[in-house]
């Protein structure tokens, strides 16, 4: 194997929204996890459907079916629960899949100019042509990052 | 015989909130934000009709003292449906009423946990963090997240050019925290 082929080739996991099979970065990947309860509270965040809870942390719940395929999932079969680091941070982000997920290892090629933001790559898979997704592009961040915390006591933590 | 001194661990520090409803959620608030709970009932009469159409969460004032304080409906401030209200919250420090449905308990929080870096519109001012209790997850809202200075402002300015009466003086009598 070239030392080009060494570095394009990632591992990627593989994900169903709908019809469409679209791509992550597997490092990114935290686990996947059997639907729990969503908790709702009022916000005005549209692209934030509610929070679930893992192992005691809050992790917000971002359906971007709507945004990568024209159609709301129907029915939600897991969630892949992924981290995006940003700056200093690293936020988690559970994204409800509608079917079984898979590990690949694949070539990626680095998507164009001409991509969408949401855009990071493509790989090609069994024939398919697939995006690889660009979770910052997808998911919504504060323009201010400061985290709100409060001089009393319990402190907020992320 | 001796024995080995117990290692304690640290308690673990805690603070006591009012979980409340808001038409059909429950949100929590430090019980140190809350300087009085009022039945609506006590202000009847009293409040000075507001009449702003960009702030249709605020309904009425009443002056305290030399302050005048916003009733901020808190339904209407969370974008839900418009339920009756049956309690005021007199938040401390604040120049903001609070309008409730109903307390449902007092307890504590041991953790206060950041809201998540998704939620990035006004629910970051109205928010101090998120709290899980008995498996829910509860959010706590911030005493100053009712009203920003720009919306304080816009309400002084219409106040003084309405004048205040006398009868929309209220006195101190109330449930104090």
């Amino acid at each position: 194997m070239s030392m080009v082929e060494q570095f394009d080739a990632r591992s990627c996991v593989l994900l169903r929204l709908g019809e469409r099979r679209f791509a992550l970065a597997a490092e990114q990947i935290a686990e996947l996890v059997a639907p729990s309860r969503v908790f709702r509270f009022a916000h005005r965040t549209t692209e934030i459907d509610g929070v679930i809870l893992r192992r005691g942390r809050v992790v917000p719940v971002c359906d971007v079916a709507e945004r990568l395929t024209g159609n709301k999932l129907t029915s939600r079969r897991f969630y892949l629960v992924a981290t995006l680091k940003r700056g200093a941070s690293l936020d988690w982000v559970a994204l409800p899949v509608s079917g079984e997920c898979e590990l690949i290892t694949a070539d990626l090629t680095p998507a164009g100019e001409s991509d969408s933001p949401h855009v990071a790559a493509w790989l090609s898979h069994d024939g398919e042509v697939i995006e690889v997704l660009n979770l910052d592009a997808l998911t919504p961040v504060p323009a201010d990052r400061t985290a709100q915390t409060h001089s009393g006591s319990p402190e907020a933590h992320a | 015989m001796q024995f080995a001194a117990t290692h304690k661990a640290p308690h673990a520090r805690t603070e006591q909130i009012i979980l409340f409803r808001c038409s059909t959620q429950v949100f929590a608030i430090s019980s140190a934000s809350v300087q009085e709970v009022r039945s609506v009932d006590t202000l009847a009469g009293s409040p000075m009709e507001i009449d702003e159409a960009s702030l249709p969460k605020v309904r009425h004032m009443f002056r305290r003292g030399e302050q005048n304080l916003f009733v901020v409906n808190g339904a209407v401030h969370f974008g839900l449906r418009p339920s009756p209200a049956s309690l005021i919250f007199l938040l401390r420090k604040s120049r903001t009423a609070l309008l409730i449905d109903g307390i449902e308990k007092m307890t504590t929080m041991t953790r206060l946990q950041a809201l998540p870096a998704a939620f990035c519109h006004e629910e970051r001012a109205w928010y101090r963090g998120l709290t899980v209790l008995d498996q829910s997850v509860i959010p706590v809202v911030s005493h100053e997240g009712f009203l920003t200075p720009d919306e304080l402002f816009l309400l002084d300015a219409l106040v003084s050019r309405m004048g205040v009466p006398e009868s929309a003086a209220v006195s101190e009598m109330g449930l104090g925290l």
